[in-house]
Parts: C-alpha cells; sequence; structure tokens
C-alpha cells in the first residue's frame, strides 16, 4: 500500500490542471507517420493551442534549445528539429486565444536580465496576464559560440547566476507602482513622475542599470516555471518558482518527490502548497486497454526506428556502430572514452562511457533485449506515460489528485497537431465527472488558473549590490 | 526595386498613441489602455482595413520628453518584434515590421526571432535596423557604449550574421525520408562561423550557427536601414540576392527638400527600394492642422528630424503623389493615431488609389513581392550548385 502522507500541513487540492509541452526537438515526436504535420508551421501550433484551450488547459508550454543539437560532431539528423523563438512563437498565439497560459523556455545564461524581462513583461501584458517564464540554465561553451559572451560560465556558478538572474527581473516586473498610469487623458502626466524605479544590480558576469519600461500585467507578473532536478535544482525552485515541471509522473516517485519540495519549500519561508507540480508526461489513449497497447507499440517503433537506435548508442561510445545489427545484442566492442561526443543539446552530460556500457550490457543480456528493444525502453519514458482506456486512466489521475501527488501534468503530445484530439475529447470528460478537473476556467490569467498567489513585490528601489556573491 | 513601372506603397509607424509625444491627450482610450493586445490589434487593423501595405514597430529608447525624470509622456513601450507577432495572425496582407536593435542585443536572438516572425505572419515580416546611441541602452545589459563610429560595423555585422543563419538551412533541407529514417538531411545545413572584426578596443564576437529554426518563408528576410546609418560599400556588400540592406529610409528637414535626399540614397543604394519619412498633421474634427499641432505642441514640443506635413488631406494626397514620382514608398508618422489614421483612411488613400499611384493590396503576398525581389536561393546552396568544394572555399563555408 503507498504510503500518501506528505507532511508538513499540506492539504491536497483534489485537483489536476493539465499543459501542454510542444516538444518540437528529441525522438519524442512522430514523424514518420503520414499525419505527422509541420513542426515550423503557425498553423500546428495555433491548432494544439486551440484544442488546449477547448480543453481547459492551463498551460500551453514551449522549449529551447540555443544550438542545433549535433551527433558525432554534425547536426542530428534522425528527430524533428527546428523549432520557432518561443517568445515570438507565443506572442502570436496571445492573439488566438484568451486563456490559456504561455510559457517560454528562455535561458539565464545566454539572455540580458534587463532585455528578458522586458521581452516576457511584454508578453504579459499582449495575453492580458498569460505568461510565464520556464527558468534553465546552461553552462556549456558549445552553446556559447553562438552568442556574444561566448562560454563564460562555470558548470557551480550557474545556480547562482540564476538566481541573481530571476531576483533581477522580479525587480524589473515590481518596479511600477500599481496605480501609477493616468486614469484619463485629461491628466497632467501620462504616469506618475517618479513612478517607475530603477534597478541596479552589480554581479560578477552582469551589470544592470536600467529603468523600467512597463507596468505590472493583469496577473503582476509571469509566473515562473522550472525544472531542475538536482538538490541544487530543487532548492532554487523552492525558493523561486511557482510551478515545478518535473520528471517524476510516477505515483510513488511523485509523492515521494512532493514531499521533498514540500520540505524545502516550507525550509525557504514559503507556504506548503506555494509551488505546484505539474510532471512531463505521456498520453497514449484509446477506447480500450487492448487499443491503447497496440498503439503504444506502433507509436514506441515510430519514435524509436533502427536507425535512432544504433544512434542512441553511438552518443555513449563515440563512434559509428553502423555495422552493428539494431535486432541484435549491444555492440561488444568497447566506447571510445576519450572521443565520446553525446548528442549535444539534449541533455546528457557526464556519462561515464565505459562504466555505463559495461552495465547496459549486462542489463540487456539479463533481460534478453535485443539494441532497439533496450534503446527503446531506456527512452520510452516508461516512467511517463499514461497508456489505457479514457476510463482507466482517468481513474489513475484521480488517484493522483486525491494524493497531492502532482498538481496536474504537462502532456507531450507524441503527433502535431492533431496529439490533444482524443485527450480533450474524451480524457478531459472523464476526469469533469470524476471532479478532478475544471468544468470552465477559473479567470483570466495564468496566475488565476493555477491557483496561485497574488506574488509579494520585491523590493525595486533599493539597489542590490553583492559583488562576489551573486553572479 | 527598379522597374519605373512599379507601383508605390505606403507604410505607418504605430508606435504608441502617435509620433507627437502628447498624442495620447488626443487618443481615443484610457492611458492605461495603451500597453495591451487590444490597443495592438486594433490599430493594426485600422491600418490594414485603411489600405497601408507595411506596419512598423517602434522599439528602443523613447523620446527624451518621456525617459527624462519629470517627462510627461508616455515612458513605456512593449517590445517591437512581440507586438509584430501578436499581430500576424490576426491580418491578412500587411507586412509587419519591427524596429530592432543591432547593438545591445545578441545577433542569433534576433535571427532567430525575425526568422519566427516570418513564419507567424506567412511571410510579412521585415526588419528595421536601429543602432542605439543611447548610452541607457548599453548600461541596462551592462556593456560598454559603442560610439558613433561603431554603430554602422555593429549594425553590418548584426545584418550579416542574420543574413547567414536565414540561409544556414537550405529550403529543402527537412527531407523527412522514412526509408533512411532521416528527418533532416545533414548537408544542407551549414555552420556560418561569423567573426565580427575587432576595431579600438571593442569587444568582437563569434557566431557558429547553423541556426535553430529553418530558413524564413520569404527565404530572407527584407532588411530597411535609416539613410546614413551604413556606408556606400556595407549597403551594397552581402551577396548579389540579399545585399544587407533591401530598402533604405530618407529623412529631410522639409517635405520640398525630401527629393533630393531620395535622388542621393537612390545613387548611394541603385538596388535597394528608397522610402521617404514624413510626419503628418491633418486638419481633422473641424480644427486646422496648425491648430492641433500648436495645442499638441503646448504641451510637449515635438522635436523630429523628419520632414513634416500640416495641412489638408487634399494637399497630402497631392504631395505623397509627388514623392512617390521618385520614391518607392512612403512612410508616414501620424501626429495623433486615433485622429489622423481616420482621416488618411477616409481621404487621402481613397484618393491615391483613385489616382493609381498604389501598389493593390495583396492578401497572400510577401514583403519580398511587394519590394519586387525574387525569393533568393541559399548562399550556402548556390555554392555548393555552382562551385565544387575545394579545400580553400570549404573552408570559407
Amino acid at each position: 500500500m503507498t504510503d500518501t502522507h506528505i507532511g508538513n500541513g499540506f492539504v491536497p487540492s483534489g485537483q489536476l490542471q493539465l499543459g501542454i509541452f510542444f516538444q518540437g526537438v528529441n525522438s519524442g515526436t512522430v514523424w514518420k507517420s503520414p499525419e505527422s504535420g509541420s513542426q515550423t508551421d503557425f498553423e500546428s501550433f495555433r491548432r494544439i493551442a486551440q484544442t488546449a484551450e477547448r480543453g481547459l488547459f492551463a498551460a500551453f508550454f514551449l522549449g529551447e534549445g540555443l544550438r542545433l543539437r549535433e551527433h558525432l560532431g554534425r547536426p542530428h539528423a534522425l528527430d524533428v528539429a527546428g523549432r520557432p523563438d518561443a517568445q515570438t512563437m507565443l506572442a502570436a498565439l496571445a492573439s488566438v486565444t484568451s486563456r490559456i497560459g504561455l510559457v517560454a523556455t528562455q535561458n539565464t545564461t545566454y539572455n540580458d536580465p534587463a532585455d528578458l524581462a522586458h521581452r516576457l513583461s511584454s508578453l504579459d501584458l499582449l495575453s492580458g496576464g498569460r505568461a510565464a517564464w520556464n527558468v534553465v540554465t546552461t553552462d556549456n561553451a558549445w552553446t556559447g559560440a553562438n552568442f556574444r559572451r561566448g562560454g563564460y560560465l562555470d558548470h557551480a556558478d550557474r545556480y547562482v547566476h540564476a538566481e541573481a538572474f530571476v531576483n533581477t527581473a522580479k525587480r524589473i516586473w515590481d518596479s511600477w507602482e500599481d496605480g501609477a498610469i493616468a486614469s484619463s487623458p485629461g491628466a497632467t502626466a501620462w504616469a506618475t513622475p517618479g513612478s517607475a524605479r530603477p534597478v541596479h544590480h552589480e554581479g560578477k558576469h552582469y551589470t544592470v542599470d536600467y529603468v523600467p519600461r512597463l507596468p505590472r500585467s493583469a496577473q503582476y507578473r509571469p509566473v515562473l516555471f522550472q525544472a531542475g532536478d538536482s538538490p541544487e535544482g530543487r532548492d532554487f525552485a523552492a525558493r523561486q518558482a511557482d510551478v515545478i515541471f518535473s520528471a517524476h509522473p510516477k505515483l510513488d516517485d511523485a509523492l515521494d518527490f512532493r514531499r521533498d519540495i514540500v520540505e524545502r519549500t516550507v525550509k525557504a519561508g514559503r507556504g506548503t502548497n506555494d509551488v505546484k507540480i505539474m510532471p512531463a508526461s505521456e498520453f497514449i489513449l484509446a477506447a480500450t486497454p487492448h487499443e491503447a497497447l497496440e498503439k503504444k507499440n506502433w507509436v514506441r517503433n515510430l519514435q524509436i526506428g533502427p536507425e535512432q537506435a544504433i544512434a542512441y548508442l553511438e552518443q555513449f561510445w563515440g563512434c559509428e556502430l553502423q555495422g552493428f545489427d539494431p535486432d541484435g545484442p549491444l555492440p561488444d566492442i568497447d566506447p571510445v572514452v576519450e572521443e565520446t561526443s553525446e548528442t549535444r543539446g539534449s541533455g546528457f552530460h557526464g556519462a561515464k562511457a565505459k562504466q555505463l556500457a559495461d552495465q547496459w550490457r549486462a542489463e540487456a543480456k539479463d533481460k534478453g533485449l535485443s539494441i532497439r528493444q533496450f534503446v527503446s525502453a531506456r527512452t520510452s519514458r516508461g516512467d511517463s506515460s499514461f497508456t489505457g482506456s479514457y476510463t482507466e486512466v482517468a481513474d489513475r489521475l484521480s488517484e493522483y489528485a486525491r494524493t497531492g501527488a502532482v498538481d496536474g501534468f504537462n502532456i507531450s503530445p507524441w503527433l502535431i497537431p492533431t496529439g490533444l484530439d482524443d485527450i480533450v475529447n474524451h480524457l478531459v470528460p472523464e476526469l469533469q465527472e470524476r471532479g478532478v478537473y475544471p468544468t470552465e476556467y477559473a479567470g483570466t490569467t495564468l496566475r488565476e488558473n493555477l491557483g496561485l498567489a497574488t506574488p509579494v513585490r520585491q523590493e525595486a528601489a533599493v539597489g542590490n549590490t553583492a559583488v562576489g556573491l551573486e553572479v | 526595386m527598379s522597374t519605373a513601372a512599379a507601383k508605390g506603397f505606403l507604410a505607418l509607424e504605430l508606435d504608441g498613441d502617435g509620433a507627437h509625444p502628447a498624442a495620447w491627450r488626443k487618443a481615443r482610450h484610457a492611458p492605461a489602455e495603451l500597453l495591451d493586445g487590444t490597443r495592438v490589434r486594433a490599430t493594426v487593423l485600422a491600418a490594414e482595413s485603411a489600405g497601408f501595405h507595411v506596419a512598423t514597430f517602434a522599439d528602443g529608447s523613447l523620446t527624451p520628453a518621456s525617459s527624462e525624470p519629470g517627462g510627461r509622456d508616455i515612458p513605456g513601450r512593449l517590445n517591437a518584434l512581440q507586438r509584430a507577432a501578436f499581430a500576424g495572425p490576426v491580418t491578412g496582407s500587411i507586412v509587419l515590421v519591427p524596429e530592432v536593435d543591432t547593438v545591445y542585443t545578441e545577433p542569433f536572438h534576433i535571427s532567430t526571432q525575425l526568422a519566427s516572425l516570418d513564419y507567424v505572419s506567412g511571410g510579412r515580416a521585415g526588419w528595421l535596423v536601429a543602432a542605439s546611441d543611447n548610452a541607457a541602452d548599453a548600461a541596462a545589459v551592462g556593456r560598454s557604449f559603442v560610439s558613433a563610429d561603431g554603430l554602422a560595423r555593429e549594425a553590418a555585422d548584426s545584418i550579416e550574421v542574420s543574413r547567414r543563419l536565414w540561409d544556414s538551412w537550405e529550403d529543402d533541407a527537412v527531407i523527412r525520408d522514412v526509408a533512411t529514417g532521416r528527418y533532416l538531411d545533414v548537408d544542407k545545413l551549414h555552420y556560418v562561423d561569423f567573426e565580427s572584426g575587432v576595431e579600438s578596443g571593442g569587444a568582437g564576437y563569434s557566431v557558429k550557427g547553423p541556426s535553430i529554426i529553418p530558413r524564413p518563408l520569404q527565404g530572407q528576410l527584407p532588411v530597411l536601414a535609416p539613410a546614413g546609418l551604413l556606408s556606400t560599400d556595407q549597403l551594397s556588400a552581402g551577396t548579389a540576392d540579399a545585399v544587407t540592406a533591401d530598402a533604405v529610409l530618407v529623412s529631410a528637414p522639409t517635405p520640398e527638400l525630401l527629393a533630393g535626399e531620395i535622388a542621393e540614397a537612390r545613387a548611394a543604394a541603385p538596388a535597394a527600394a528608397i522610402i521617404a519619412e514624413l510626419d503628418v498633421v491633418l486638419d481633422a474634427r473641424g480644427q486646422s492642422a496648425a491648430g492641433r499641432l500648436a495645442e499638441l505642441d503646448a504641451h510637449t514640443p515635438w522635436q523630429s528630424s523628419r520632414a513634416r506635413f500640416v495641412g489638408t488631406a487634399a494637399e497630402l494626397t497631392g504631395r505623397l503623389a509627388s514623392i512617390l514620382e521618385t520614391a518607392d514608398g512612403v512612410r508616414l508618422h501620424p501626429a495623433v493615431l486615433d485622429v489622423d489614421l481616420e482621416e488618411l483612411a477616409q481621404l487621402v488613400l481613397p484618393a491615391l488609389r483613385r489616382r493609381g499611384v498604389l501598389a493593390p493590396q495583396q492578401p497572400g503576398s510577401t514583403f519580398r513581392d511587394l519590394l519586387g525581389l525574387q525569393r533568393p536561393a541559399s548562399r550556402y546552396a548556390a555554392a555548393t550548385a555552382t562551385a565544387p568544394l575545394t579545400a580553400s572555399s570549404a573552408a570559407e563555408n
């Protein structure tokens, strides 16, 4: 029996929210089916965002990678790639949607705080208070090769830097006094003089001296998402984030993760329910459990073809493995450790190749798996996937709502642009019948729809100078 | 833009409540309703239905009167590129051109954002290049101030980075080849390996590429630059298909002096379209243009480096027809959007259409179509097709 107690006075809301993550890169998106649409054309984005809004989804989420993925020193050929700029796309979607939140993944390492805060503010105002920022960090010089600064940040500094960046952004968003703008054209001044307080930040890598140009939005400031899973990342989220885009959708894991986050959040001086958790997840649904399983096999075959299976191993072996049979055992040669070249930009870092290869060979042999089966199992998001009939999955999700393991799910559709249709047409009504899903939007802003409190104003006027501590 | 038969086009600047710093006092909405999507949608749709071919969106530093401490006018502005993107899906024919700075911005981000704008607008995007000479913009991002002689270099470099990145995916790079399991043809993706010059203590930079988004719908977005920003050499640099600037914006102290400036700009950039800049105050609501201007100026004087037309709709119609005899387009900066745009829509544009001096508005056509520009092949595709790679030419790629 799963222990569902969370502790620290946490009270489950009994409700779930859904988000949609339009991936645009990686193997999760099927492109080999005739139904697979464009990854770049606006119509794909419009179609899926409007479907999500019909299903009362809280958020539409876009990722970001600032360098094209590479494999063995060349651009990676096998997966979907080439996504539009997140904020530009979301600004366009803001004009054809009216309630759904618009979440942009944006990097703290290769953006300037004043510029990024201003653009997020613009998106928030254009959308009537629906913008959010998924805060990500990177340190690698490989990505830096596309930017003026180059690779300048140490791995160990990335969260320290990200936090200074986020605090600066919050001060920029909070710098205008509420009610500063005149209520009629007959006023003596458009805004009360002095109502925009300058923001100054001096750190190891950035100096910001800025008079913010925009007032607060209908939701005061953009909602903050965060996805880091390391202890540092979790503490960062507990201090700063409104929502965690987590990697723990399995019920047991999700409950453990909730306990951990609640503990960290309380320690950071915030309320037990202040940080919402929405794990990444994949849904493969059909009318019957049997059909759903068949569909899953079909999807997996399209996600991880023989070429992807070999390429997956090549990242860790560091050499070409084209001679090996995808339906045979794992390669018996050892990785070229010193030449290991991960498919960069996909988030694998620092794996010890030789050790990993030994472990994987043993595991594959043990379970009698071919290369393709092994890779499919490893990358299948086995933990993040909900496969079953609409009613089956709705029952499973209700358990998450009851226990408070998560606040909702951020769904990565495996098909663009129709991948949400069965979820919105069939799963959502089942969830509504069970009383765990909204029957209308709670409000017009993302903050209202996620049930988040109005943020406390960050002190903007006082220069926060701490050279050496912040970066 | 070269053919004599080509018709002229009209652009409208949609910033704030109008080009006059005191425009907000005559706006038909409350000040707090300026900075939102509803207003952006309303103004761009009004411009499109009036028959304007192009909408531009100012960005960057605001006028001194508003940004100075104690200034009484609008100190805020939504990001221009996002306003243009927001307008993309709700419009059908008007070209959307945000102003984007080249000095204190990341060339890689700009390139991606502009390419994305081209996708969300169905190929109706352009780029109005700016080079900030404001020390406050440098301080905001913690960079050293780039002095006047560095601005042209920063602008030219940033344009070159975008142009290369836009070409870095050949048109047919996405192949979706199920048989071989390849989504991309890697041979059609190219590193751009841009290296900026390092001059007089300025920090140089490099950009590796390729882009993170496929080639824009137009292949290359038209680039507009103010006359005088780029040197004659810089203006015509780039490839034959994609010179640095496709259009040049020309200003003069008075409307009468525009003709001379247009001729000069034409000589400096023969391949570019020439767009004349004109501030506009019209008779409206029973008030004379001069009276309206005096009233606005009494609140805040209008300092502008552009030629200014103050008068009746009929006079403006004649003036525009005459400017369009030598210029390819005119960009209008109405003193008060809510007032002057109405007069332009009801009186001026219909009269110009009757005279046959305006290009037709064509839903579904691109900005390049309007400028009479072909869709260019990627420079990298051209290099592969026409010149087999030698060791040295490969190194240059």
